[in-house]
């Protein structure tokens, strides 16, 4: 297994460079903040200086100290969120795929239902009810985004894990009377990485989205700083009416580009599962250097990558 | 008409966990807030009201909680989702005033958005290696903004600094609302900002999922086969897209959820007076009735959607009806 074959298209270097920058984020973030997020002793309304790098709120209080210690909180909502949901699409995907007749029947409605339900106005009911206690509770609020999130997964790997049931290797391993359970631990969920890692980060993806949004309505305790709180605060005071562009435009652009990152990075998952898309994502450089036409021609899916355009032209050396 | 059936059957089960989730959750809770809500409320609610509220919501606790269900049930039938705790008028005429608002809205922007995000999908699929390429990472950064971050960034832009269009609400103070032109244009004109904020949000992932379809539809032979015979480009392209689309509205049903719940939020950046407005008043004044009411009412409304979504499959793809058929 060489390390070439993971795809290193710039597309996939940056999404990687966001995340890894915003994975830094949540762990320096809280250290670096200079004031008390929640302190409100500054001057309101300050545009972003020297003092305040993001200016300070209505309410005095310092925005970049907010953003930093906010990158936390809701870090761990999205970590939370995403590898429980994944958990959860795994157990059901892969037992539905494999087992396949009355078991595949219900744990595939059970996946449909969850999907067919719109996530958000559930989130919010079960939300609403929750005590002050469960709404300043990061993990809490992470199992609830769960609960909604983890049927897309679990829907692909499904899919991926019918396919992979009926090859050879699985054929040869029941021969040889492996257990069920060990067949999909040890031979069909390796198969299943690629599609693993891209259902993981989308559900991070759609569990920060979630967060945020619920944080935003107003759902999640005021007194946990995350990036929908801090946008809470600036739709209740009207900052954008009254141009404060400093105040919600920088948690709003650290979603994003979270979010960015994660969706690039999927990109690359993509590539590496479809060589069509990835033959499509060949820049003109590489193309001319590899020969190829400018624009790939109908019918043929040409297969030359970075890293074996170089090696080629080395071995000709 | 097999397929349709299963769909019909998956929606049906989903309707009734919706509403057993809906019965339930409110009882699961500790401490009973809803007793406690009404409680509160009492003052400026009517005994009846009241009354009514508890039937919905089988309070009656001398009951066991079978007897609650079957109550809660016959209730529903009778179209009592019990009274908002605040508004003082019962949630279905609420919810009546508010669910034309937010179906007009989301079902002109979600047409909309499908519509050009596919058509721009097929075309960035079809030019793949092409300059074109440098839109799929903007694409993506619009993907992964929050549907009402966009939302306060389109207000701040066009609104409360280039003032090209009006913010807040839904038509101008000064029409009165019927159906005549002053008003029609003035809920046009007010439409615009929200409706580009949500095809804003949600096209990047119809374009995108185009795209990828087409790229790999082209590598078939029949595409090949279509331009070998020398017809012009546009038949071939539209030929390709055709083919592609399949996935996009086999999805389309998956995506309204997604869309519905992003756009909700989207009405509550404009103030727009639909379902998600209403939403966000219930759960600031904790009106559970309320809360409870548009869940269900959202969630019935999108499976009608998703089935209105595969009946439109079932009609663009023959392999379908060929299925049923054997």
């Amino acid at each position: 297994m060489s390390a070439v074959r993971l795809p290193r298209s710039p597309k996939v270097l940056v999404g990687a460079g966001l995340v890894a920058f915003f994975a830094i984020m949540t762990v320096v973030g809280p250290l670096l903040a200079p004031y008390n997020p929640s302190a409100t002793n500054f001057d309101a309304n300050l545009r972003p200086s020297a003092t305040h790098l993001l200016g300070t709120t209505a309410l005095g209080q310092d925005i970049f100290s907010q953003l930093m210690v906010g990158a936390r909180a809701t870090m761990i909502v999205a970590i939370v969120a995403g590898v429980v949901a994944t958990f959860f699409s795994i157990a059901v995907g892969v037992a539905a795929g494999y087992l396949g007749g009355r078991a595949d029947d219900g744990l595939s409605l059970t996946a449909n239902v969850f999907l067919a339900i719109p996530g958000l106005p559930l989130l919010i009911v079960i939300d609403s009810y929750l005590p002050a206690g469960g709404r300043s509770n990061s993990f809490v609020i992470g199992l609830i985004i769960s609960l909604t999130g983890w049927a897309w997964g679990a829907r692909v790997l499904r899919a991926q894990t019918m396919s992979l049931r009926n090859r050879d290797f699985v054929e040869a391993a029941r021969i040889i009377g492996e257990s069920r359970f060990r067949i999909m631990i040890f031979e069909i969920a390796p198969n299943l990485l690629p599609v693993l890692a891209s259902s993981l980060l989308f559900t991070i993806l759609y569990s920060i989205g979630a967060y945020v949004t619920l944080a935003y309505v107003g759902l999640t305790s005021t007194a946990v700083w995350n990036w929908g709180t801090m946008l809470y605060w600036a739709q209740a005071n009207n900052a954008e009416l009254a141009n404060q562009w400093w105040w919600f435009v920088p948690p709003g652009v650290c979603i994003a580009l979270f979010g960015t990152g994660l969706a690039l990075m999927n990109f690359g998952i993509d590539e590496f599962i479809n060589p069509r898309l990835r033959a499509a994502g060949i820049s003109g450089r590489v193309r001319r250097a590899s020969g190829l036409p400018r624009r790939p021609r109908l019918g043929f899916t040409p297969v030359a990558r970075p890293g074996s355009v170089r090696a080629s032209k080395a071995g000709a050396r | 008409m097999r397929v349709l059936g299963r769909r019909l059957s998956l929606y049906v089960v989903t309707a009734w966990v919706a509403i057993t989730v809906n019965f339930l959750l409110p009882r699961m809770m500790p401490g009973n807030p809803l007793q406690q809500m009404i409680g509160k409320a009492t003052g400026a609610v009517t005994p009846q009201q009241v009354l009514a509220t508890k039937l919905a919501f089988g309070l009656d606790l001398n009951q066991g909680l079978w007897a609650q269900y079957v109550g809660y049930w016959h209730q529903l039938f009778q179209g009592n989702l019990g009274v908002s705790l605040t508004l003082a008028a019962s949630v279905s005429s609420v919810l009546g005033q508010a669910v034309p608002w937010t179906v007009g809205l989301i079902g002109v922007s979600t047409i909309l958005s499908f519509l050009l995000g596919t058509f721009s999908g097929a075309l960035l699929g079809w030019f793949r290696g092409s300059r074109l390429d440098s839109v799929i990472p903007v694409a993506t950064f619009f993907q992964a903004v929050p549907y009402f971050f966009l939302g306060i960034v389109t207000v701040l832009v066009f609104g409360s600094t280039l003032h090209w269009f009006p913010v807040q609400g839904a038509y101008s103070q000064s029409v009165i609302p019927g159906w005549d032109w002053g008003f029609v244009a003035s809920l046009l004109r007010y439409g615009q900002l929200p409706v580009i904020t949500i095809v804003l949000s949600s096209v990047a992932g119809w374009m995108l999922g185009m795209r990828n379809m087409m790229v790999t539809m082209i590598a078939e032979d029949f595409v090949l086969m279509a331009v070998a015979t020398g017809l012009p480009r546009r038949k071939v392209i539209m030929h390709a897209a055709r083919n592609a689309v399949l996935p996009s509205v086999a999805n389309l049903s998956l995506a309204i959820g997604l869309v519905v719940s992003g756009a909700l939020l989207v009405e509550l950046v404009f103030n727009y007076p639909g379902v998600g407005d209403l939403l966000l008043q219930a759960v600031l004044n904790e009106d559970y009735p309320l809360i409870q009411g548009i869940f269900l009412v959202i969630t019935l409304t999108v499976l009608a959607a998703n089935l209105l979504a595969d009946v439109f499959y079932f009609i663009l793809d023959p392999r379908t009806r060929v299925e049923a058929a054997v």
